[in-house]
């Protein structure tokens, strides 16, 4: 690999782990939003 | 939740985007290049601030727990769950870039160096920390996380001043310790810091909003299933402690008959 490849995997590595974790958030929170409406329901 | 979505979310999460674009066309195109390392050096504009901004989430996870400990506030004990949840992110890039730099640069991608070690300690600190807010739901579950979160916190000081006063393979600090930086570079690192400062927030925010929602709602199954059917609602993963003190203070409430 060329130093500039390094340079990219770096860069791509970095939002790789954001975009992860940015992404489960985004599940957790339909998740919650969905045991809200059903318990909603429930009532 | 609508109205502060509206309201400040939406234009921090444009804010943040279009200052993390600026920071990544500074880092990319106007940085001036290092002579030895070439273009692997801009690497630092990642790396760096990610552990600064890391440094910052575990520097705020202390101050939260201390507060948990001393006035009990579970408000103080979610934005210490928050801050760690986050830091481990911003550590977790830390330790990928690091090693993605020194491969080129050391010809190997790790060695057992003192700051290097002292990063990886600090990541499974806090990466045992999430587990035992994870896995534990006892009552007991925010004051030994908070203690631990204490623990974890005196490895911070560690990682910083490691290179500081031991000698490592790990480049010497290039503020402060004697180091230097092409203004042009400093200006660069200091726009991304601010820019994964901003991402830091954001998230962290949103993770904390999550959190209390998570609260509120297994609150309100909890007194349901006490109030309905009067038995106590099986323990779902991630039940926070502040459902079991609940269901504690609710059953002294209606005594033991």
């Amino acid at each position: 690999m060329t130093s500039v490849k390094f340079l990219y995997a770096a860069y791509i590595a970095t939002w790789v782990i954001h975009g992860t974790y940015i992404g489960s958030l985004v599940r957790r929170y339909s998740r919650l939003r969905r045991r809200r409406e059903e318990l909603d329901r429930g009532k | 939740m609508k109205k502060a979505l509206l309201v400040f979310a939406v234009p921090a999460a444009v804010l943040t985007a279009l200052l993390l674009a600026y920071a990544f066309y500074q880092a990319m195109w106007v940085a001036p290049m290092e002579r030895t390392m070439g273009e692997v050096q801009r690497i630092f504009y990642y790396h760096v601030p990610s552990a600064w901004t890391a440094f910052l989430l575990f520097f705020v996870n202390l101050v939260a727990s201390v507060t948990y400990l001393i006035r009990r506030n579970t408000r103080a004990d979610a934005v210490a769950l928050v801050s760690a949840e986050v830091g481990v992110v911003f550590c977790t890039v830390v330790l990928v870039t690091g090693p993605i730099w020194a491969r080129p640069v050391w010809g190997i991608w790790w060695t057992w160096d003192i700051r290097l070690t002292t990063t990886l300690v600090l990541w499974l600190i806090y990466v045992s920390y999430l587990m035992l807010r994870r896995f534990s739901d006892g009552a007991q579950t925010p004051k030994l996380a908070a203690v631990l979160a204490i623990f974890g916190a005196l490895d911070v000081p560690l990682v910083y001043f490691s290179i500081w006063f031991f000698r490592t393979q790990h480049p010497q600090p290039v503020i402060g310790g004697g180091g230097s930086i092409d203004p042009r570079m400093l200006h660069v690192l200091l726009i991304n810091w601010l820019a994964f400062s901003c991402l830091a927030l954001l998230v962290g925010w949103s993770r904390y909003r999550l959190e209390i929602m998570q609260r509120d709602l297994e609150e309100e199954l909890a007194l349901e299933s006490l109030l309905g059917d009067g038995g106590l609602p099986p323990a779902s993963a991630g039940a926070s402690s502040r459902t079991g003190s609940l269901l504690n203070r609710t059953s002294s409430r209606m005594g033991p008959g």
